[in-house]
């Protein structure tokens, strides 16, 4: 069997075991032996130079190979969490979570590896519905409503995306070639596509993994979402679900350079990055619930990684680099703000104070995420924007490089109030019992901060000193990218 | 291509001004179910010489689309314990309205679009258009969970019918894989709707507004 295969088939098989297995205790641990397995094929496709195979569906280029490794240690930290995790919520049972867990990783993994884009968008639907569950883990009404939203918009942005697939094969159908949606065989013929209708494709396809991306006006599920979410699904879903829509994207751009009409798919993209990190920026300012804030702050990254690709040149390695150090700066927000909201049970910052003196780890962690993700040295983010930023100055893009700068700015004094009022202060004194909405729900163990910590170390490394592997992984995609012999 | 493919869209775009005239929930998902009937046979007629197995596939469609799906639907309707739409967004004879309009660009639209000769008078463009635009009506303009996931089984059905032209590009198991898919996420779907019931008695989504800024 192929590694691709196997990556594929592997945490598939342990989702069907997890699902069968009857102990609450024992299920857990199935995650974290999933996440390293999986961890451990990805080092052996990382270790092996990329070989193309012509004609095979699944497949791990340049890419594939960077968005396979940011998936693999995201999901495998976000695994050793889980058992901590779920020993908290005794009353849940983890069945289905963990069952979804595993099969999430596994269409994670069958994004990133596909060369047929019918393939990527069944994967990406499956993604979508593996995660659902997820989301619903606290069985209350909000969380319900999140979910409700969440599977019907993604869902239809993504039946939205398929429509595009369908233009994209026709636009080979009309100039009278076989229609495929092979990758390989629609970058061969691109220079012979039908322009009106490659236009039309990606118009329709950015709008609908737009929306699974979260890019704004699409971007409503997002908050909802994102704030009911277990911190734990809110990092899977803003550091791996995100991301693959964003490859499905960077493919169908792809497509787009080798036809020679990246000039028309630039704009979009520019526009779309600057919107989305405008809106996310105006919502950030005066936000009570921490946890909203950091769906904006993905809405945010979300554009910048989009404002990359269609800057182009150093550009689209700085949003390479930015894709993989906001995956990590995400983990360590998301996974110690849930930290910090089981011990206040509030996540709204009118309840929640002093987190330092009830959670120093946690919430030390969260200040140090916070700076991370907003761009601050000597973090990775700080190094991904900054060549975004010089990128946009050289082309002579003023105007965008203004904007940039300005919205990174309020977002920094936006999330800052918020994060501080969660940091600093006094803790509130504690509810009345009986008062369901405040009800702290345990406090913070090894299990739920090493994962965190070690977020926080591999974003440093990405700021400081780059691993010359990784630096070669992101060279490589963004040469890919752009379609550069 | 056959000459029933024709008289079957003009026959699903008919469906589509039942579905945006009738109050009732469940003649909205007979007649998604029904729609999924016609489409299930349209990929075989636009074949020249179909093999057995996009027969076979013709089937699994029709009973995913035209027997599962609805059965599920009907289900959650007959647990939810609702008959009406109530209070649509926009009312049903304005929704009819938007909807001819719809109906009469995609078909202008159709003509001005740069089509492979074999295409440009086949009424399968217009037919995807129009579809998708009813789903995308129903879904931004219905209240009831219901009858919006009636909606997006609408708006799937539309870019099925865009599928038709590009029979040859979907290998068997994208195609399977895109039903299952459809079907999966209708069982999701219908296990929310349940839970909507019995936390809110009702399957209105209006009562799912607590979240905003």
């Amino acid at each position: 069997m192929t590694l691709p295969l196997l990556l594929v088939a592997l945490p598939l098989a342990l989702a069907a075991v997890a699902f069968a297995v009857s102990s609450e205790r024992v299920r857990p641990w199935l995650v974290p032996a999933g996440g390293a397995a999986h961890l451990a094929l990805t080092l052996a496709v990382l270790a092996a130079p990329a070989r193309p195979a012509p004609g095979a569906w699944l497949q791990l280029d340049g890419v594939g190979r960077l968005v396979l490794a940011l998936v693999s240690v995201l999901f495998f930290l976000c695994a050793l969490y889980t058992p901590g995790y779920l020993a908290q919520r005794p009353g849940h049972s983890n069945r289905t979570f963990c069952a979804c867990l595993l099969a999430f990783l596994s269409m994670a993994s069958l994004i990133v590896a596909s060369h047929h884009l019918g393939l990527m968008w069944v994967a990406l639907e499956a993604s979508t519905l593996t995660s659902a569950p997820l989301l619903y883990f606290n069985r209350n009404p909000r969380s319900l409503e999140a979910t409700w939203k969440y599977l019907l918009l993604g869902s239809v942005g993504i039946a939205l995306a398929l429509l595009g697939t369908f233009f994209l094969a026709y636009a080979a159908l009309k100039v009278g070639l076989a229609p495929s949606l092979l990758f390989e065989d629609l970058v061969r013929d691109a220079p012979r596509l039908s322009p009106p209708w490659l236009h039309a494709a990606f118009v329709v396809l950015f709008v609908g993994y737009g929306t699974k991306m979260g890019l704004a006006p699409m971007h409503t599920w997002k908050p909802d979402a994102y704030g009911e979410a277990p911190g734990l699904v809110g990092t899977l879903l803003a550091g791996v679900a995100t991301n693959c829509a964003f490859l499905a994207i960077v493919r169908f751009f792809q497509i787009c350079s080798a036809a020679g009409e990246a000039d028309f798919a630039r704009p979009l993209l520019v526009a779309m990055g600057l919107a989305s990190m405008i809106v996310a920026g105006i919502f950030m300012v005066r936000q009570r619930d921490y946890k909203r804030m950091l769906a904006y702050s993905s809405v945010e990254h979300m554009g910048i990684l989009v404002l990359g690709l269609g800057l182009g040149g150093a550009a689209v390695f700085g949003a390479m680099l930015h894709l993989v150090n906001n995956g990590l700066a995400k983990g360590a927000l998301f996974l110690s703000a849930g930290n910090i909201h089981r011990a206040f049970g509030s996540k709204s910052t009118d309840e929640v104070s002093g987190a330092l003196r009830v959670v120093p780890a946690s919430a030390t962690l969260f200040l140090l995420g916070f700076l991370a993700a907003t761009g601050s040295p000597p973090f990775g983010p700080f190094v991904s924007e900054l060549t975004i930023l010089v990128a946009a100055l050289e082309a002579g893009r003023w105007g965008v490089a203004a904007a940039f700068l300005l919205v990174l700015l309020v977002v920094f004094v936006g999330m800052g109030a918020t994060v501080l009022a969660v940091v600093q202060g006094t803790p509130p004194a504690r509810r009345a019992a009986g008062a369901e909405a405040a009800r702290p729900l345990g406090g913070e163990g090894w299990q739920t901060v090493v994962p965190v910590a070690a977020f926080i170390v591999l974003v440093t490394l990405m700021g400081t000193w780059i691993p010359g592997p990784v630096r070669d992984l992101v060279i490589e995609a963004a040469r890919l990218v752009e379609m550069r012999p | 291509m056959n000459a029933l493919v024709d008289p079957i869209l003009v026959l699903i775009m008919l469906l589509n001004f039942f579905v945006l005239a009738t109050s009732r929930v469940r003649a909205v998902i007979t007649a998604s179910a029904a729609q999924g009937l016609l489409l299930g046979a349209l990929p075989v007629l636009v074949q020249p010489h179909p093999g057995v197995v996009p027969v076979l596939m013709a089937l699994g469609t029709m009973a995913v689309k035209a027997a599962v799906i609805p059965w599920m639907l009907l289900r959650a309707l007959r647990e939810a314990a609702i008959r009406r739409e109530v209070e649509p967004l926009v009312g049903y004879i304005p929704s009819l309205f938007l909807c001819a309009l719809g109906t009469a660009l995609a078909l202008l639209f159709a003509r001005t679009l740069p089509l492979a000769a074999a295409h440009s008078a086949s009424l399968i463009i217009p037919g995807a258009f129009a579809t998708v635009l009813t789903g995308f009506l129903v879904l931004t303009t219905r209240r009831k969970a219901l009858t919006q996931v009636a909606g997006y089984l609408i708006l799937e059905n539309g870019i099925f019918i865009m599928g038709l032209l590009l029979v040859e590009a979907m290998p068997l198991l994208v195609e399977i894989g895109v039903l299952l898919d459809l079907l999966v996420g209708i069982f999701v779907m219908g296990i929310i709707i349940n839970h909507i019931n019995r936390e809110f008695s009702s399957l209105d989504t209006s009562h799912l507004s607590s979240l905003r800024e």
